[in-house]
């Protein structure tokens, strides 16, 4: 799409060329990096099953969002299988439920990798479950694809980061409501805990960067669940008076934002009058709702089912066929997971093994087409390259697109509008080979790799 | 478009708008904003950035075009393509079920390649725009209420190009009502344009001061480089509203405090029988309540499926089916469970946790664990405005029928025969066994009594909350708190304890945000318990001791 007003600044874009640039070079070093990785572990010959774990849960309060992910997983090795598997060999999925306990979510992660031996682990949904499998898969040397946009701050070299960094949806979402809404005034409206506090923490530097003052940022929090929403929107309501246009970012976590809309609605306030954009509202939290209070109203997203690519259409079609359900949703995080398994299965097939260092190393600069019809490329950073979509809600529960990014975006896990990480940059390619390196110190501040 | 395709407009026989319109059409185009428009009125029309896209709407909508209805009703279906590379002219498609035809002309064309053109894409702004373009059409309708609503727009949009609009619907007007929100959009339009003189620009501010809203508000703070004398008037007029905005804000809250009380005073309703009258610790209190918000949504499926006609009255179905459905669930757990626990609190309290857990993931396991679609009818969606209140219709309902459960729940107890062998049980079960009473029968009734009662309050619950298998979590702590605090086993407690609860709640949370109000409620309501450790309103003398 062309668009008058391009909002990545020139930065990003340099950014952006970087990036690929950076990888082109990179991909032509792969080969000759390959082969010392095969040295080490003889191709397999025998034709056991190659074994992939699926982290997701399926029972308590996160298994709407979770339980989904799990049946894309599925259906993707069962496709990959049909296919004749990868290097000869078939897959065969390793289910277990973390039933949405946090601790749970670490000991299933460890028997996964001691007992099943698996070859690569997808899954988690909450920053706070990532968080605590992060330590085993550092200790095991495991890989994990964790498919959901998340806040950044983060950069280990165990995990790929198939959802948008914060960069990817958050900062795009605020750029398309200042350069295009006029959006002078800001609500930062958040559930409280570690996702919406530290976006909110980059978005108030970053409008501030941008000219806002406090007197034009209000930040609320409000506890999981939440539910009476009535006093929150009276104050968003009188917020808004104050002659310039308002707008609302909301972090508010999938299940209190069904009560917020409502109220939103109830007390007469349109999507013209003060629109929200949200990051955690997809086509699943929208599916057996009543949308009607919610049409008009934005979301940030790398993904929406409504795109329509014939890749898209046939993913989507397969995803129903194999849950035997046609009104089954395709969201961002399923996105995710259909480009990140495919990116594994890239990366063992250009290994010839599925040899965790060897996987890890040969991740780095595979490009595979997402489903809005760019190719995705996996950064040094072990981040993905991806476009940014403004979708606005539809009384049918899907989105219908306004405004895209122009290009690709690339990630930058570390915030450069943080103090504590402006100087921060991931890259797992040697020589640098740190997921925290302090480019003005010029040190890594994190492990490097042993 | 000159003023050729003007007189072509005048002569097409099947041109659909009245001479009216066209007079309103001509009153737009005398002004001065409207004179780029007269050149190609679609050129903006399928801009990218949503903010020209908008401009070109409200141009196209004014410039008279023939075509300008046929075209906007396009945009908005989506069904508006546009060439996607520049060119001089660039063409402009209407899909239709036949092909394509030319926007400008409505003449049908060849289907251009996919690769070559991209649809139009329709952002709020521009169905905003859209709809304000419609509205000031409206201005002249036989109809008040269609009047009221075009003046009601066009105050909001504050388009000074409608003044001279606005100024011949005023002049016109014979609805008092109308003509004073046609006042209002007058100033509103007037301030916004930086004309007038001193003495215009004056009564418009006193206008907005008179309608003293949040929009006037905004409109008023929204306005810079007036006269000295105009801004003096401008920030006499906010602080005024501002004063009356924070009475009205008291007010709200004591509102916001009522309905969170009945919501919590549904919810523990049924809760006061179980643990305050029988003494029951029941940690699956919650999952009745989901069972009935459950229930609601499969009543509204039958009904959606059996009789549409009734579409809008399901609710009024589901309170008894709920109370059925809860209630029968109630007896046959207490039949089967806690009747072996009785007087073994620790006992009941891990068995009916375990049983909420099972409960739960029964749901999970039968519904599927995402949200499911309870819709609310439209006699429960929206607000009314009272003064500077702004009274949601769902909460004024909820209000209602917390009152109405209670006085219903209350009368039984007190006058009905199972309420009297209620009391007789709880009261002295030996006597009353003696008397001929048969308890276990009481007991399990009682038991299914509170449970439907919980079942109930699902059915409001569903209106203002998710219908998930979580949802009774979220009511048990608060459930149990209000009972509490009201004193076990006195339902006028209960009431009190609940709204309490709500209006101390909704006043904290202003002044120390919701996250933060929740914890100094609980503080407040550990130091509470230890002043008065038998509630509000505890029981005395022999009751108390059985």
């Amino acid at each position: 799409m062309s668009s008058e007003k391009f909002t990545i600044d020139r930065r990003k874009l340099g950014l952006l060329g970087a990036g690929l640039a950076f990888t082109a070079s990179r991909l032509d070093l792969m080969p000759s990096l390959i082969p010392q990785a095969n040295a080490q572990t003889a191709a397999p010959t025998s034709g056991e099953p190659i074994k992939v774990g699926i982290l997701h849960s399926l029972s308590g309060t996160m298994a709407i969002s979770e339980a989904p992910l799990k049946d894309v997983m599925l259906m993707l090795i069962a496709q990959q299988n049909a296919k004749g598997g990868v290097l000869g060999r078939q897959l065969q999925p390793v289910v277990v439920d973390p039933h949405s306990d946090w601790p749970s979510f670490a000991d299933k992660a460890k028997e996964l990798l001691s007992v099943d031996k698996v070859a690569a682990v997808f899954g988690c949904w909450t920053s706070v479950s990532r968080k605590s499998v992060l330590p085993v898969f550092e200790q095991l040397n495991g890989i994990l694809l964790y498919p959901v946009q998340y806040e950044g701050q983060e950069c280990s070299r165990n995990v790929f980061y198939t959802g948008a960094a914060p960069n990817q949806q958050a900062i795009p979402a605020v750029d398309y409501l200042m350069d295009q809404v006029n959006v002078k005034r800001w609500v930062l409206e958040g559930t409280d805990y570690v996702y919406p506090r530290t976006t909110n923490k980059i978005l108030e530097a970053y409008l501030k960067s941008k000219g806002v003052t406090d007197a034009d940022l209000m930040i609320n929090y409000t506890p999981f669940g939440y539910s009476d929403w009535q006093a929150e929107v009276a104050k968003i309501k009188a917020f808004g008076s104050a002659g310039k246009k308002t707008a609302v970012v909301s972090t508010i976590n999938g299940d209190a934002n069904v009560p917020f809309y409502k109220e939103l609605g109830n007390q007469g306030i349109k999507a013209t009058d003060i629109p929200v954009v949200a990051f955690s509202v997809g086509e699943q939290e929208l599916a057996g709702i009543d949308t009607k209070p919610l049409v008009g109203h934005l979301a940030a997203w790398n993904y929406f089912m409504s795109g329509d690519t014939q890749l898209n259409k046939d993913t989507v079609a397969a995803f129903q066929k194999s849950v035997n359900d046609p009104k089954r949703v395709f969201n961002d995080p399923m996105e995710a997971h259909f480009i990140g398994f495919n990116m594994w299965v890239k990366a063992v097939e250009k290994a010839g093994t599925t040899d965790h260092d060897a996987v890890i190393d040969a991740m780095i600069g595979v490009s595979y087409p997402n489903l809005s019809g760019d190719y995705s490329t996996m950064m040094p950073n072990h981040h993905l390259s991806k476009p940014v979509l403004i979708g606005e809600v539809q009384e049918n529960g899907q989105f219908n697109v306004v405004w895209q990014t122009p290009g690709l975006v690339v990630a930058q896990p570390w915030s450069p509008y943080l103090p504590e990480s402006k100087n921060l940059i991931g890259d797992w390619l040697p020589p640098m080979s740190c997921g925290s390196y302090d480019v003005v110190a010029g040190k890594c501040l994190g492990t490097k790799k042993a | 478009m000159g003023l050729a395709s003007w007189g072509g407009c005048r002569l097409r026989p099947d041109f659909p708008r009245s001479l009216l319109t066209v007079l309103v059409i001509a009153l737009f185009l005398a002004l001065p904003g409207a004179a780029r428009a007269q050149e190609d009125p679609f050129t903006d029309i399928a801009a990218t950035s949503a903010d020209v896209e908008a401009r070109g709407v409200t141009a196209l909508a004014i410039s008279g075009n023939p075509r300008a209805a046929t075209v906007l009703d396009a945009l908005r279906d989506g069904k508006l393509y546009a060439w996607k590379w520049p060119r001089p002219d660039p063409p402009l498609y209407i899909r239709t079920d036949r092909g394509y035809v030319d926007a400008r002309t409505g003449d049908p064309v060849d289907a251009p390649a996919l690769t070559n053109i991209r649809k139009v894409i329709v952002s709020d702004a521009v169905r905003a725009a859209i709809e304000i373009a419609e509205a000031a059409l409206d201005l002249f309708a036989k109809d008040v209420a269609a009047r009221r609503k075009a003046a009601e727009a066009l105050f909001l949009s504050s388009d000074p190009s409608a003044l001279p609009l606005i100024e011949k619907a005023l002049a016109g007007e014979q609805d008092s009502e109308v003509a004073r929100v046609l006042r209002e959009a007058h100033a509103a339009a007037l301030l916004k344009s930086g004309t007038g003189s001193e003495a215009d620009r004056l009564a418009a501010v006193r206008d907005l001061a008179a309608r003293a809203d949040l929009q006037s508000r905004s409109l008023l703070q929204s306005l810079q480089d007036q006269p000295a004398r105009v801004a003096a008037a401008i920030a006499s007029a906010i602080a005024g509203i501002d004063h009356k905005m924070e009475l009205w804000g008291l007010a709200e809250n004591v509102y916001y405090g009522i309905s969170l009380g009945a919501v919590l005073l549904l919810a523990a309703s049924g809760l006061a029988i179980t643990f305050g009258v029988m003494g029951v610790i029941n940690m699956a209190h919650g999952e009745m309540v989901m069972t009935g918000a459950y229930t609601t949504f499969v009543v509204q499926r039958l009904i959606a499926a059996f009789s549409p006609a009734l579409d809008q009255f399901g609710l009024l179905f589901a309170v008894p089916a709920a109370f059925v459905v809860a209630g029968a669930l109630g007896v046959l757990i207490e039949r089967t469970l806690i009747r072996f626990l009785y007087g073994r609190p620790l006992e009941t309290l891990l068995a009916t946790w375990g049983l909420s857990l099972i409960l739960q993931q029964a749901v999970r396991s039968a519904f599927g664990p995402t949200n499911q679609d309870v819709t609310s009818p439209a006699w429960m969606s929206g607000s009314i405005a009272l003064g500077g209140l702004t009274l949601t219709v769902n909460r004024l309902w909820i209000i209602l029928f917390a009152i109405l459960v209670l006085g219903a729940l209350m009368a039984t107890l007190r006058w009905g025969g199972l309420g009297r062998s209620i009391r007789a049980v709880t009261q002295n079960r030996r006597m009353a066994a003696a008397m001929g009473i048969r308890t276990p029968v009481i007991d399990a009734l009682t038991f299914g009594l509170g449970s439907g009662i919980a079942g109930m309050a699902g059915v409001a619950l569903s209106q203002i909350d998710n219908v998930s298998p979580n949802l009774g979590q979220n009511y048990i702590i608060d459930s149990f708190i209000v009972v509490v605090v009201g004193g076990v086993g006195n339902l006028w407690g209960t009431l009190v304890g609940a709204i309490l609860l709500g209006v101390v709640d909704k006043f904290v949370e202003p002044f120390a945000g919701a996250v933060l109000a929740k914890i100094l409620v609980l503080v407040l309501l550990i130091l509470f318990i230890q002043r008065r450790p038998g509630g509000l309103f505890p029981l005395k003398g022999r009751v108390a001791e059985a």
